[in-house]
């Protein structure tokens, strides 16, 4: 029955690697994407940790809005 | 040391582990449904399975270009740039939905036509798009001056704008191997209710991983940007 399955009346050769591509696809963007959002984190709490209790005030006032309009350089993908 | 909190913060966090909870049951719930309980074609047989797939990353990698063509336009004239920010987070995803769309429309393609590709209207304009999407990536790998790359990104989004009604309309200006749209919303849906079913579940499953990779990459920018400012203090 699994072979029927796998087998697809002779179109499971195109089929299963159709979908085979399509998840690694989504797995392989997922794990990227998840690795750039943990280094960020991770560099952000280095940063973070690294500031005085001056600093940290500072910091916790700052709007991020503010700063998109009056950062100079954006992040490349 | 805990990550700082703020409002935008947490929500996008949390909404990331509702969407992705989410678009695994839905994904599983499309798998099942595309492999095993919907019926094969009396012409196409079981090669059909791979319009479950296929037509789901076509649709979304065309709305995403859309709404990132549209934010192009909001950043130029509301100068607003978390219009841009979020255009830039789109990107990503969309570029491979519609890489997804060529590679299994070419699969589909040998059983279906006899071949792996064909100069027709439709493949050519859907790679077309899958171009554009490569050099609004690549612009932000190239360009180092932040003006420029805004105008430089905005300028490719519209401009692949053009591409989507092509590519919507290119099966019915053009004598192309594909076949007239099945799904139609101010039309008839000519497609059975048995394979429009797990087509509408796998759509939701695709939208859902976009929307995740969307919040992942925003966040990911707004850190960046955070991160910039306790540079300056």
């Amino acid at each position: 029955m699994i072979l029927e399955f796998l087998h697809m009346n002779g179109y499971g050769y195109y089929v299963l690697p159709s979908f085979l591509f399509t998840l690694v696809c989504f797995l392989g963007l997922y794990i990227i994407t998840k690795s750039q959002l943990s280094k960020e984190q991770n560099k952000f709490n280095v940063k973070f940790g690294e500031l005085n209790s001056e600093q940290v005030k500072e910091a916790k006032k700052q709007k991020i809005y503010k700063e998109i309009i009056a950062t100079e350089t954006l992040s490349r993908i | 040391m805990k990550f700082i909190k703020n409002y935008q913060f947490n929500l996008v966090r949390k909404s990331q582990k509702i969407v992705l909870g989410l678009f695994l049951i839905v994904l599983i719930l499309g798998l099942f449904e595309a492999l095993i309980l919907s019926p094969e074609d009396y012409l196409q047989g079981d090669s059909v399975r791979i319009m479950y797939v296929h037509v789901p990353s076509a649709w979304i990698s065309l709305g995403i270009f859309s709404l990132m063509a549209t934010l192009s336009i909001l950043v130029i004239v509301f100068k607003n740039k978390m219009f841009f920010l979020i255009a830039k987070s789109l990107a990503p995803s969309g570029f491979v939905f519609s890489l997804i769309a060529l590679v299994t429309g070419s699969i589909w393609g040998k059983p279906t036509w006899g071949t792996w590709w064909a100069w027709d209207a439709r493949i050519t304009s859907m790679l077309i798009l899958c171009i554009f999407y490569l050099m609004y990536l690549l612009a932000w790998r190239i360009f180092e001056n932040k003006d420029y790359v805004t105008k430089i990104t905005s300028f490719i989004a519209i401009l692949g704008f053009i591409n989507i009604p092509i590519i919507k309309f290119s099966v019915d200006w053009w004598s192309t191997l594909h076949q007239p749209s099945s799904v139609n919303v101010f039309s008839k849906t000519t497609i059975h209710f048995t394979m429009l079913i797990p087509l509408g579940i796998m759509t939701a499953a695709f939208a859902l991983f976009s929307l995740l990779i969307f919040l992942m990459k925003y966040n990911t920018e707004l850190i960046k940007i955070k991160n910039k400012g306790l540079d300056r203090l």
